[in-house]
């Protein structure tokens, strides 16, 4: 649910972070954080539980810049991946603009990533949302596990697991390394932007 | 689904905050929507609170609040309220995607704090109801 606020003449949009428990999520909003740290005045907001696990979400205010005379504010969010914290993964899509998949290439989490991608669709049912219409882009995670010889999965392999329907945008990164971190959360930014553009038209 | 909100509803907004809200002694305030979007916030200058990061918050925190009223039978409970040594916060929602926060200090009774948002919320609902989706 963006809000445009004509007064300020500004945007604020929201994208969440999305994809099965240790896949990378709050990785990638580290990696965004300290990269764009000039650019993000406040603290990340992380609720985690002692061992180290996203409990409920990470937050991150993210100012893009002005496109079209409006200034844009994402604001980040992801989700708790582990299954048990399904209503509370509910709870951070409510408003949703646009999503980043964070899939897990390791050959040992086929399966997570297709479950947490039936969860996603199954939840933004809950608001109404089709994932079919929503702004998404996938991110193949974990690439530089290849170097250290974990199987990963191919290209091919994911593609055909999680892109066939969607057929969305798709990365391959390494949270960890900021390998195609940017790139993918560009690629959201502007999709989500066009798809708002055509919503207010 | 993605709203607008113009000048004038803005001005009106803020203006309510400002007379029922700010000038009887609420440090802070500001409306969100459930998303966790800022809408309008108003302050005494002093404080300096990251405002997007507690709207995340409070918007995470009102709809977990809001399930596990659900979980034990109820609509919602009425009243939300996170009592401090300094300063406390309370909850309002605004029609079905909407909330009021007010941050306030010990100069102000939570009584006569609850009276005067039931009112500013009455005001503002009237400003965003006829532009907003349900």
């Amino acid at each position: 649910m963006a809000f445009v606020n004509l007064k300020k003449k500004e945007v604020q949009a929201k994208i969440v972070y999305y994809g099965p428990g240790r896949g990378g999520k709050t990785t990638n909003l580290e990696y965004i954080y300290s990269k764009f740290r000039s650019r993000i005045k406040t603290e990340m907001v992380t609720i985690k539980t002692h061992g180290d696990r996203t409990l409920f979400f990470d937050f991150l205010p993210f100012n893009v810049g002005k496109i079209r005379g409006y200034d844009v504010k994402i604001q980040l969010y992801t989700v708790p991946g582990q299954v048990k914290y399904d209503a509370t993964r509910r709870l951070v899509l409510r408003g949703v603009d646009g999503i980043v998949f964070v899939a897990d290439s390791m050959a040992v989490r086929r399966e997570k990533n297709i479950l947490s991608l039936r969860n996603l669709q199954k939840n933004l049912a809950t608001f109404k949302k089709s994932i079919f219409k929503i702004p998404i882009v996938l991110q193949y995670n974990k690439k530089d596990l290849e170097e250290q010889g974990i199987p990963l999965l191919p290209l091919q392999t994911l593609e055909k697991d999680l892109n066939s329907q969607l057929k969305a945008p798709s990365f391959e990164a390494s949270a960890l390394m900021g390998m195609n971190v940017v790139p993918t959360i560009k690629k959201i930014i502007s999709m989500t932007m066009a798809s708002l553009l055509m919503e207010l038209k | 689904m993605t709203y607008m909100l113009g000048q004038e509803q803005l001005d009106a907004i803020e203006q309510v905050l400002l007379e029922d809200l700010f000038d009887v002694g609420v440090n802070c305030i500001f409306l969100i929507d459930m998303a966790g979007n800022v809408i309008a916030n108003l302050d005494d200058g002093e404080i300096k609170h990251d405002i997007y990061s507690l709207a995340a918050l409070a918007a995470g925190n009102f709809a977990a609040v809001s399930t596990m009223a659900k979980i034990v039978g109820e609509d919602e409970f009425s009243l939300l309220f996170h009592k401090g040594e300094k300063e406390s916060i309370h909850f309002s929602k605004v029609l079905t995607d909407f909330l009021l926060i007010t941050i306030f200090g010990k100069g102000i009774s939570l009584g006569f704090l609850r009276l005067k948002v039931a009112e500013a919320t009455e005001k503002v609902k009237k400003i965003l109801e006829p532009s907003c989706a349900p």
